[in-house]
C-alpha cells in the first residue's frame, strides 16, 4: 500500500492510532524456540508446552489454502512478524488506576471504561500478546461465573479448562487453528455456573499497538445447563504500512438448555489478516447465536459454526461484511445439525463498495441421523459502485430425508431509482444512500447491542460519504 | 417574493428524444392545478423533471419555484425549498421504517431536530385523516404494500412534510373509490394560501373530489389548452381526439 493510500484511507479510520509503548518482551519469527520462549514465559504446565509443539508441527504440514482470497503476501511475511509481545504490564489487572497511563488512555479513547461502567457485566482488555487488564462485576463473581484470561483460567481452574480445551477446535481443524495452538496468548476463559443468567454482555476487547506482529488470542466459554451469557468482542489497531496478523480460535461449549451468544465486530484497519476460527458445540434444547460483524482488514476469512449435538439444539448465525477498497471479506457460516430435531439458520448480509470485495461462503450439513432438521440460509449482496465485487459458495450436503431446508441469495445494486426517490424527500444522497444500506443489513443490526449499533452507523455513514454520484 | 411555480419554456430529451418540447406553465400557491392528457404526452416526465429526476437532459427553460430557478439544484435541495412529488410508482426501501424514513426527511427540510413528540403529533393526524392504520407507520417503505397502499403513504409524506408545491403524479391510479376519497382528503387538507399543487391525472374521476382551479391539456411535450374545471368534464366527455384537431397535434 502506498504512503498516499494509506493517508486517505486513515482519514477514515478512526483508531489508527499507535502508542509510544516500550514493549518488555518482543519474540520473533516462527520457531520452536519461540513457542517455548511463549511457554516458558508464561510458566505454564509440561503438558501445555507438549500440545504447543505438536500444534506447530501440524502448522508446518498443513498446506496453504488453496480456496478464498489471496495469501501470497502474507506467506511472503510469516517469518518476519513478531508473534509475541509482552506489554509492560505484570499480569492482568483488576482496576484500570493500575494499567499504564499510555495504555489505558488508549483504551478510554476506545470508550471500554465507560462503556464498562454502563453497559457491562465485565471487562477484559488484551494489548498486543497479553491480557492487561479483567474485571467482572462482583455478584456474578459471587454467583460463581469466571471471567479470566485465558492464562489464569490455566492456572487457577486446570482440571475445568483441561476437560474443554481445544475439543471444539483441534489444532488440525485447519492451519491456522494449528498456528494459533503453537502461540495462543491472551484471550478470555468464561465459566458459567449451572442456571446463572448473566443479562447483560461481557466484553473482551483486542488492540494491536506493534507494528509486523501477530495476535493469537484463544478463548474458551463454557455456557453450564440451563445458564445464559453473552459475550462480544472488538478489535482496533495502529494502521502500518506493512502486514499485520491475527489468528484467533474461540471455542464455546453451551450445555443443555443454556443459552448463549457471541458478537463480533471486527474493526481492524486495512492492512491486517483476520483469519479466525470459530466453533461452538451446542448441546440438548441449547441454544447459540454467533453474529458477526466484520467492517475493518484487509483480508477475513471467517466462518463461525456450530455444531449442533444435542436433540432439540438450535443456533442462528448472523453476519454482517461491509468490504471496501483493498478488502476481501470471505465470511458466512457452517451449520453442522448432528442430532434429530435440530435448527439452524444464516442470514447474511454483505456490502462491498469501491473495490472492495464480500464472499459469503457456507456449509451446511445434514446427515441422515439428523431427523426432521430445520435449516434456512439467506445471503443478500449489496454492491455499491460499478468496480464492487461479491461471489457466494454456498454448499450443501443433505442426507435427512426428513429435514426441511430452505436457501436463499440475493445480489442487488444501490438503487438510482431508491436513491432519487428519498432525494426528493429533501434527503442529501450521501444520507439517502447511508439509509438504504443501513436497511439492508436491519434484519441483521436489529440484534446487535446499541451502542455497537450507533458504532456501525457511523462507520456505515462515514463509508457512504462521496460513495454515489 | 413571487409564490408560484412557473415552468417556462422547458425542453427535455430523454436518451436523445425530445419528450417535453417547450412547457410553460404557472401555478400559484392557493392553488391546485390539473395537468391532464393522452398517454405519452409527457405529464410524468413533467413530473420528474421538477423533482429533479436525474434520468432526464433539460436542454433549455427553466423551472422558477418562487422566482427562484432551480433546473441546477439537486433533488434534496429542491425538496428542501418545498417541493414534493408523490410517485406513480413509489419506491420500496427495504429496513427503512417509515416512520424512522420520514422524520429524518422532516429534519432534512427544516435542516434541525425535530422533537419527537411534534413530529408523532403530525404523523398522528395525518394518519387520522387519511383512515390508516398506525401499525403501518413501523414497516418498511413500501415494502409488500399493495398498490393503493403505496399511494395512501405518498400522501402521508405529504401531509408530514408539508410542502409549498406538491406534484402528484396519477396519484388515482390503481386505486378504488374508497381509497381515492381518503387520498383526495388528505389532499384537500393541505389546501391553502401557502400550498400550491400539480394533480397529474389521465382520468377526469380523481377531480371530482379534488376539484382544480385550472386545467391544463398536455399533448405531444406542449401544454395546448388551459381553463377551468369544467374543461375536465369535457374531455371526460368527448376524450382528446377533437383537442388533437383543435391544436393540430
Amino acid at each position: 500500500m502506498s504512503e498516499a493510500e494509506l493517508k486517505h484511507i486513515a482519514e477514515d479510520y478512526k483508531w489508527g492510532f499507535a502508542d509510544d509503548v516500550e514493549p518488555e518482551l518482543k519474540l520473533k519469527g516462527l520457531s520452536e524456540d519461540v513457542v517455548r520462549a511463549i511457554s516458558e514465559t508464561k510458566g505454564e504446565p509440561e503438558w501445555l508446552l507438549e500440545f504447543r509443539l505438536k500444534a506447530l508441527e501440524t502448522y508446518f504440514q498443513k498446506p496453504w489454502p488453496t480456496w478464498g482470497p489471496d495469501l501470497s503476501e502474507l506467506r511472503r511475511q510469516m517469518d518476519d512478524f513478531y508473534y509475541y509481545v509482552k506489554p509492560p504490564v505484570e499480569g492482568e489487572r483488576r482496576s484500570w488506576d493500575e494499567v499504564p497511563d499510555e495504555i489505558r488512555r488508549t483504551y478510554e479513547k476506545l470508550g471500554i471504561p465507560e462503556a464498562e461502567q454502563k453497559v457491562l457485566a465485565g471487562v477484559g482488555a488484551q494489548y498486543d500478546s497479553e491480557m492487561v487488564y479483567h474485571s467482572i462485576k462482583e455478584e456474578l463473581e459471587k454467583k460463581g461465573v469466571i471471567f479470566k484470561s485465558i492464562e489464569d483460567g490455566i492456572k487457577e481452574h486446570e482440571e475445568l479448562f483441561r476437560r474443554y480445551f481445544a475439543k471444539v477446535v483441534p489444532p488440525s481443524d485447519n492451519k491456522f487453528a494449528a498456528l494459533n495452538s503453537a502461540l495462543f496468548s491472551g484471550g478470555s476463559f468464561v465459566y458459567v455456573p449451572p442456571g446463572v443468567e448473566v443479562e447483560v454482555p461481557l466484553q473482551a476487547y483486542f488492540r494491536v499497538n506493534t507494528e509486523g506482529f501477530g495476535q493469537f488470542e484463544r478463548t474458551l466459554i463454557i455456557i453450564d445447563q440451563g445458564a445464559k451469557a453473552h459475550y462480544i468482542e472488538g478489535c482496533t489497531a495502529p494502521i502500518y504500512t506493512t502486514e499485520a496478523l491475527h489468528t484467533g480460535v474461540i471455542e464455546i461449549v453451551v450445555l443443555e438448555g443454556a443459552e448463549s451468544r457471541y458478537t463480533t465486530i471486527q474493526n481492524w484497519p486495512v492492512n491486517m489478516y483476520n483469519l479466525v476460527t470459530q466453533r461452538a458445540l451446542v448441546h440438548e434444547n441449547a441454544y447459540h447465536m454467533w453474529l458477526d460483524g466484520n467492517l475493518g482488514s484487509k483480508v477475513t476469512m471467517k466462518y463461525p459454526s456450530s455444531v449442533l449435538k444435542g436433540r432439540g439444539a438450535r443456533s442462528e448465525i448472523l453476519s454482517i461484511a461491509f468490504a471496501g477498497d483493498g478488502q476481501h471479506l470471505d465470511t458466512g457460516g457452517k451449520l453442522i445439525f448432528a442430532a434429530p430435531d435440530t435448527s439452524g439458520s444464516i442470514v447474511s448480509k454483505s456490502i462491498s463498495k469501491g473495490e472492495g470485495r464480500s464472499s459469503y461462503r457456507g456449509l451446511i450439513k445434514v446427515p441422515q441421523r439428523a431427523e426432521r432438521a430445520k435449516v434456512n440460509v439467506e445471503c443478500d449482496a449489496l454492491l455499491i459502485n460499478e468496480a464492487s465485487k461479491t461471489d457466494t459458495y454456498p454448499y450443501m450436503e443433505i442426507a435427512s430425508e426428513s429435514a426441511s431446508v430452505g436457501h436463499e441469495a440475493t445480489v442487488s445494486r444501490l438503487a438510482d431509482d431508491q436513491i432519487f426517490y428519498l432525494t426528493t424527500r429533501g434527503i442529501p444522497e450521501d444520507e439517502a444512500a447511508a439509509l438504504i444500506v443501513r436497511g439492508f443489513i436491519e434484519p441483521v443490526a436489529k440484534e446487535l447491542p446499541l451502542e455497537f449499533a450507533v458504532e456501525l452507523n457511523r462507520l456505515i455513514e462515514l463509508e457512504m460519504e462521496g460513495s454515489v454520484g | 417574493m413571487k409564490q408560484t411555480l412557473e415552468i417556462h419554456d422547458l425542453w427535455v430529451n430523454v436518451e436523445g428524444i425530445p419528450i417535453l418540447k417547450g412547457v410553460n406553465l404557472t401555478v400559484p400557491r392557493g392553488e391546485v392545478h390539473a395537468l391532464m392528457g393522452p398517454n405519452g404526452a409527457g405529464k410524468s416526465t413533467l413530473g420528474k423533471v421538477i423533482a429533479g429526476d436525474p434520468g432526464y437532459e433539460v436542454l433549455r427553460g427553466q423551472i422558477l419555484l418562487d422566482g427562484e430557478d432551480i433546473v441546477e439544484l439537486e433533488p434534496d435541495e429542491r425538496a428542501r425549498k418545498g417541493l414534493f412529488l408523490a410517485f406513480q410508482y413509489p419506491v420500496e426501501v427495504p429496513g427503512v421504517t417509515i416512520a424512522n424514513f420520514l422524520r429524518l426527511a422532516l429534519q432534512a427540510r427544516r435542516g434541525e431536530e425535530v422533537a419527537l413528540g411534534e413530529f408523532y403529533g403530525k404523523l398522528q393526524r395525518a394518519i387520522e385523516t387519511l383512515e390508516w392504520d398506525e401499525a403501518y407507520v413501523t414497516r418498511y417503505l413500501n415494502e409488500g404494500f399493495s398498490g393503493g397502499e403505496k399511494k395512501r403513504n405518498e400522501i402521508l409524506q405529504l401531509m408530514v412534510l408539508e410542502p409549498a408545491y406538491a406534484i402528484l403524479d396519477e396519484t388515482d391510479s390503481g386505486l378504488d373509490i374508497d381509497a381515492l376519497k381518503v387520498v383526495a382528503k388528505g389532499v384537500n387538507t393541505m389546501r391553502g394560501p401557502n400550498f400550491g399543487a400539480l394533480v397529474i391525472t389521465h382520468y377526469q374521476r380523481l377531480l371530482n373530489y379534488i376539484v382544480p382551479d385550472v386545467v391544463h391539456v398536455m399533448m405531444d411535450g406542449r401544454i395546448v389548452k388551459t381553463g377551468g374545471s369544467e374543461l375536465a368534464l369535457e374531455l371526460e366527455e368527448r376524450g382528446y381526439d377533437w383537442l388533437k384537431e383543435e391544436v393540430g397535434a
